[in-house]
């Protein structure tokens, strides 16, 4: 019944949780690109929002540095289930430029487990809006094969 | 009986926008900001040790990385190192093509920085309208290099791609562009009553304070300190522009007195500023080769036979950006050091944030346009040790609400 209520919900909107991992910010300013006028996310109900609580994806961006690791682990404990994580740019899926730094502890699938990589570098915003509608199908799914498991 | 209870209060790491990750520890009176630790580091990646281990060309792309929004500035500074060191001559049209780039970039970090600073306040209008113009140069870039983000195009002794002839009308129009919604945009920053209300007299940097902190860029040019890279540091075409002059409020009228008005008022003059100098260097772009050397392998073979030391100044979109490189008859860099301008600038924070109200802490924090502002989470520890976990989401909603509250005193 509750996953049927969060179906619901879903076909609506996907709220979506930024956090920087220590990437550049290219990435970061193309996500924002994306929400706004000219790619404009938010006609699909995708919205950043302020806190992991409220959030049904994680985006995240940059290799992952030592200082910050146990911040992202904590970070994805608090996204409530069912949670879908994105990794956005090539240093987030590979490390990229930064492999050998003895500072990076990446790539972001070392510490948390993740759904969907859009490569790029930074990935256009037409990339981004496609990985997410990518991680949309398959968030829909995992409910889907939930539901069936529930009833 | 009034008493006071200071009490900490933790800003970050992690932020809900785009911002990189950075701590900030608060002692709070009330509303208002007692002192103020800041905690770096959550985005080292150890570049200048990675860097020893990249060839000179290699390294050009690392450095691209340092930072996404100026993603021109940091290669630029690394490349003029490398030419003092040994000796590379740079050709004057690589020189005109590398200006128009760097300017292109200070015009998207500009109104990057310009939507930023309105989103900290709350007037999220105008954060769509900047971000909506500056996608126009955004698309410039794209044709020009290639790239919506890092581009790509330094390389020592030159730059990589020419400036075709049916690029330039594209670069006018852009320029056209900008000065027509120019009148528009700069009425909205700089006339508009509530942001002048929440811009004047917050987060004030004294002129002395600059100096001593060595604030550098729009920063300290807010604070009346005239320096600017491009006018003291004879570097690509600058040198050949008399006319250039650091920007100071004075250009409006306006004793300087560094507050975050005036940060504004200095960043959207340079916009101007900026369509200046690409105009002045699309007219008198020279003809010539656009590198001293081509290729790659012919320039790591012949820094491997230099042994030296440079320096490399650039002003970049938020400051002085200066690399120092060491070349040792190998085909990396020995040894470099990078000194970014948020680095310089971070130390600003204090002076500015001391006195502040916890409402003004994300457009203080933003005013020196530090990649890194803002707050995703914050935790207030009481004395009998409960805590109180407050998210950035209330943070801004406290910014809306003072904004609502001077937008009616505005009409009233």
């Amino acid at each position: 019944m509750r996953i049927r209520k969060m179906k619901k919900s879903f076909k609506r909107s996907l709220w979506a949780f930024h956090i920087n991992t220590g990437s550049c910010n290219a990435c970061d300013i193309e996500i924002l690109a994306t929400l706004m006028p000219r790619y404009d996310a938010e006609r699909f109900g995708i919205k950043l929002v302020g806190t992991p609580r409220h959030a049904d994806v994680l985006l995240v961006t940059g290799p992952v540095t030592e200082k910050i690791r146990d911040k992202v682990i904590r970070v994805y404990e608090q996204v409530p289930d069912p949670k879908l994580v994105i990794v956005i740019g090539g240093c987030g899926s590979t490390t990229g430029v930064y492999q050998e730094s003895y500072a990076v502890t990446g790539p972001v699938d070392n510490c948390i487990p993740v759904d969907v990589f859009i490569p790029g570098c930074p990935p256009r915003p037409e990339a981004i809006l496609y990985g997410v509608a990518r991680a949309w199908e398959k968030l829909e799914k995992i409910m889907k094969e939930g539901s069936k498991n529930a009833s | 009986m009034d008493k006071t209870i200071t009490y900490p209060l933790q800003i970050g790491p992690t932020h809900p926008a785009f911002k990189e990750p950075v701590r900030f520890s608060f002692k709070v009176e009330g509303e208002r900001v007692a002192g103020v630790d800041i905690d770096l580091g959550y985005t080292h990646r150890a570049i200048e040790v990675i860097s020893k281990e990249r060839n000179f060309i290699q390294t050009i792309y690392l450095l691209e990385r340092i930072c996404g929004i100026c993603s021109v500035s940091h290669p630029m500074a690394y490349c003029m190192a490398v030419e003092d060191a040994s000796g590379i001559e740079v050709p004057p049209r690589a020189r005109y093509i590398r200006t128009i780039i760097g300017e292109l970039e200070r015009m998207h970090s500009h109104l990057l920085w310009a939507g930023v600073a309105a989103h900290e306040i709350g007037f999220d209008t105008l954060f769509l309208y900047t971000w909506n113009i500056r996608e126009k140069v955004l698309d410039c870039l794209e044709q020009f290099t290639g790239n919506r983000v890092n581009y790509a195009m330094l390389t020592i002794g030159g730059v990589r791609r020419d400036l075709t002839d049916d690029l330039i009308p594209v670069i006018e129009q852009t320029l056209e562009y900008y000065l027509e919604v120019y009148q528009r945009t700069s009425e909205i920053l700089l006339d508009d009553q509530s942001i002048r209300y929440r811009c004047e007299g917050t987060g004030i940097l004294t002129y002395d304070q600059a100096v001593a902190l060595c604030a550098v860029g729009p920063t300290a040019r807010a604070s009346g300190l005239a320096k600017d890279v491009r006018v003291d540091y004879p570097m690509l075409a600058y040198p050949d522009m008399d006319w250039l002059k650091p920007i100071t409020p004075l250009d409006i009228g306006k004793e300087p007195a560094g507050d975050v008005y005036d940060r504004m008022v200095v960043r959207v003059l340079e916009l101007k500023q900026s369509v200046d100098i690409i105009r002045f260097c699309l007219d008198n772009l020279p003809e010539g080769p656009i590198a001293s050397i081509n290729g790659s392998i012919k320039i790591i073979n012949k820094l491997k036979k230099v042994q030296g030391e440079g320096i490399g100044r650039y002003e970049a979109p938020r400051g002085e950006v200066a690399h120092y490189d060491i070349l040792d008859m190998s085909e990396c860099p020995v040894q470099m050091k990078v000194k970014a301008p948020t680095y310089s600038n971070a130390f600003a924070w204090v002076p500015m944030l001391q006195g502040s109200e916890i409402a003004d802490i994300p457009i203080v924090i933003a005013s020196i346009d530090p990649c890194i502002a803002c707050a995703d989470r914050m935790t207030i520890l009481r004395d009998d040790g409960a805590t109180e976990t407050l998210n950035a989401e209330y943070l801004h909603s406290l910014s809306v609400n003072k904004m609502k509250e001077v937008k009616s005193r505005c009409s009233g």
